[in-house]
């Protein structure tokens, strides 16, 4: 194996009597060459929304054909991969054999032929598209699995609960990054099985912007050289985990999906890892507070690999103190993140307020959003803000909404509320 | 000729006897071991867990593995110590060592590390090694107890100074000292820092000790009244200490006969802060029993009434002229 893991534990572990809850990041960092990793490694399926409403405009399937020939391209030699069209149903466009193929030249030349071939028609049933890009992985067992999802409509073929049926089935068996073309999609149903399938979501409001997109995507699911990496949680006796979220790069709550796999230990899992990767994950563990000047080991964290072999390991401490100076102290790594994930949910909350009409609730959600973004430095979510809100002053917060919002414009600020500021880089 | 046991092999030895025919321990020295109680952990973490990981914590509980420091007791003939975490400190930082040359009396060394510095407890029991080691040499070269104890503050200034780091000055290890010297017909006291040494006898108590405090300074300057100083901030800043900054020539030393029997109680802030008045100590003091129950019910005192710092109290018995 190409990668070194490290991880680092940030907390202020001294408590004050009483207290239970034990904050901290633990930050997970590789080094080492992922390019070292073998092509054969590594397995791609495209699923693209072909349903009718691609072809209005017209361009929207042009650019999908585009990012997907693009993504094709971007396929290393000995890759392997298929192309799947999404409609009520699923079909593999690319091979006709039901199985992936090992990509070259000729495989490459083939597939991009089938996908310029697509038409659109139909309608759109997400958790068959995935059932069957499943099916496709099935047979593969080397590493990194990985699937991008194209859609520019909602998820009207089928029931949520047929979708949940199916995220259940085939989560943690692959990867999955979704991108909504155009205004038409929903933000919480992409985000939802981008969450279950450990990806990415993100608006491609442009269709010209897609080709770029599609080739990063796949360059850097090409670059994951260790598949299924676990977090693994110690903790002690009368101790649970509160929560388990990653907030960096984006926000992701990994609460639920623990897995028993010891006494006082679960697993969760964080997906694939490539090379020069940093992630940081905000830990709280409710522990039963021991005496004044006792030591407590909160959580010992384990980052366990495919075969469960322990990659790296930090300790989560608890110290208890009546020294107020000490106790008092507040880690600026969890500070700040606690306030990302405020400032994720003050953004969704205020947009749905927005929506149902609940102007005051809007406002006072969105400026508080703008608050939190300007505190922290995200200049990047400050700006997407400023395109739902007219900002009179970000220190306090004072915001009135805009009239007029771009669909576009708003269905980004919800798509990357998640999308967090790195603690202490500039 | 009254036969007793080697306390190293357990084979007979009469009391004359310098060295043990057996083993060859010299039988004329007996002194607490050096570097205090050491690795001797105990097996079980209070929650009954009996598996730790490599760092220490319990498998069970996730609590640290309790140190030995935690609750440390000697017993020699004459002489007896307690020291404890307290209920409020994460660590033991007090250390104390002492022992007995037969024929020639007893030496004790109670040290509390500053919690300011780093390894205190390292420069606590550093200290307290040292100096015993200088003052049981010079009790068996039967040298001045008065000028021993001032090699004794010495040596062990030094030897804590060492362990600074020159890069963390700031945060030197170091600690505070007092001391015991006591023969048939004579005690001296040394200390350095806020240490204390307490004279208990059937006649009454005194404090032998005067504070290396900033406040007890200002109340010898008549600057601030007794009570005064003990809930001022400034109660427990140290005017004098030992360490690699300390800049101590000598300790402040007194001596004075030993004419009826008594008990020398030497201990730290920890124990005094509840009883600093020597009729404090003299009412909580219990009578006719042994100096470890002695100093076990005034480490109990000072758990019961919060143990907020460690705790730690040497007693000596004093036979007045009775034999040391």
């Amino acid at each position: 194996m190409a990668l070194d893991f490290a991880v680092e534990v940030f907390q202020n572990e001294y408590l004050p009597e009483g207290a239970a809850d034990v904050d901290a990041i633990v930050t997970v960092t590789t080094t080492g060459v992922a390019a070292e990793v073998v092509s054969a490694d590594a397995a791609e399926v495209v699923i693209v929304d072909t349903s009718a409403s691609m072809a209005y405009p017209p361009s929207k399937l042009t650019a999908a054909k585009q990012a997907t020939v693009a993504a094709i391209d971007a396929l290393r030699d000995g890759v392997w991969f298929a192309v799947v069209a999404g409609t009520d149903t699923a079909r593999v466009v690319y091979p006709r054999s039901r199985k992936l193929v090992v990509a070259d030249s000729r495989s490459r030349a083939a597939a991009k032929q089938a996908v310029r071939a697509l038409r659109a028609d139909g309608g759109t049933a997400m958790g068959r598209w995935l059932a069957l890009a499943d099916d496709l992985f099935a047979g593969f067992e080397g590493g990194p699995r990985h699937a991008i999802l194209l859609t520019d409509g909602e998820n009207q073929h089928e029931s949520p609960r047929q979708l949940t049926k199916v995220l259940d089935e085939v989560a943690g068996r692959f990867t999955c990054d979704c991108r909504g073309v155009g205004t038409d999609w929903r933000v919480a149903e992409l985000r939802r099985i981008a969450e279950a399938m450990l990806g990415t979501v993100d608006i491609v409001a442009d269709p010209d912007g897609l080709a770029a997109d599609f080739r990063s995507m796949a360059a850097s699911a090409m670059g994951k050289a260790v598949a299924d990496v676990s977090l693994r949680l110690w903790t002690p006796e009368g101790a649970r985990v509160v929560s388990l979220k990653q907030v960096s790069p984006g926000l992701r709550d990994l609460t639920g999906r623990r897995v028993e796999s010891g006494p006082r230990t679960g697993e969760y899992p964080t997906g694939a890892w490539g090379g020069a990767e940093s992630r940081d994950y905000h830990l709280r563990v409710r522990v039963r507070p021991a005496g004044v000047g006792d030591r407590m080991l909160a959580s010992r964290v384990s980052l366990v690999g495919p075969s469960g072999e322990v990659l790296g390991q930090g300790r989560v401490l608890a110290v208890w103190t009546e020294d107020s100076a000490l106790s008092t102290r507040i880690s600026s790594e969890v500070a700040h993140y606690t306030g990302q994930a405020e400032l994720a949910e003050a953004i969704q909350d205020g947009l749905e307020a927005r929506k149902s009409g609940d102007v005051g609730r809007a406002t006072a959600k969105l400026g508080r959003a703008v608050r939190l973004a300007h505190e922290s430095g995200n200049t990047d979510t400050a700006k997407l803000l400023a395109k739902v809100v007219e900002v009179e002053d970000p220190r306090t917060g004072t915001v009135k909404l805009r009239a007029r919002v771009a669909d576009a414009d708003e269905m980004t600020l919800d798509t990357r509320s998640t999308v967090t500021k790195r603690v202490g880089k500039g | 000729m009254i036969m007793e046991s080697c306390p190293e092999c357990s084979s007979p030895v009469a009391s004359q006897d310098r060295f043990c025919e057996a083993c060859g321990r010299n039988l004329r020295l007996q002194r607490t071991p050096v570097g205090g109680p050491g690795s001797q952990w105990p097996p079980m973490c209070a929650c009954g867990g009996e598996e730790f990981d490599a760092d220490g914590f319990c498998e069970q509980c996730g609590r640290a593995r309790p140190s030995a420091r935690d609750r440390v007791e000697f017993v020699l003939p004459g002489v007896a110590g307690v020291s404890d975490r307290g209920k409020r400190r994460q660590r033991n930082e007090d250390s104390m060592a002492f022992g007995r040359v037969r024929g020639r009396g007893v030496a004790a060394v109670v040290c509390d590390g500053v919690a300011s510095s780093e390894r205190a407890e390292q420069a606590s029991q550093t200290a307290v090694d040292t100096a015993a080691d200088v003052l049981l040499t010079g009790l068996q070269a039967g040298m001045d107890a008065e000028s021993s104890t001032t090699d004794s503050v010495v040596a062990a200034n030094d030897a804590v100074g060492r362990l600074a780091r020159p890069e963390a000055a700031e945060v030197a290890p170091s600690c505070t000292f007092v001391s015991a010297v006591v023969t048939d017909d004579s005690a001296t006291v040394g200390w350095v820092g806020d240490s204390r040494a307490y004279l208990v006898a059937e006649a009454g108590a005194a404090r032998l000790t005067t504070d290396d405090t900033w406040a007890a300074q200002l109340v010898a300057e008549g600057v601030l009244t007794e009570e005064e100083a003990l809930t001022d901030r400034r109660a427990h800043v140290l005017s004098r200490w030992l360490g690699a900054d300390s800049g101590v020539e000598a300790p402040q030393t007194v001596t004075f006969k030993v004419e009826t029997p008594g008990l020398l109680v030497l201990c730290s802030d920890g124990l005094w802060n509840y009883v600093p008045e020597p009729e404090d100590l003299l009412e909580v003091l219990p009578r006719g029993v042994p100096p470890i129950e002695v100093a076990r019910e005034l480490v109990e005192v000072a758990l019961k009434a919060g143990g907020h710092d460690n705790i730690t109290v040497v007693v000596v018995q004093l036979r007045g002229g009775h034999g040391a």
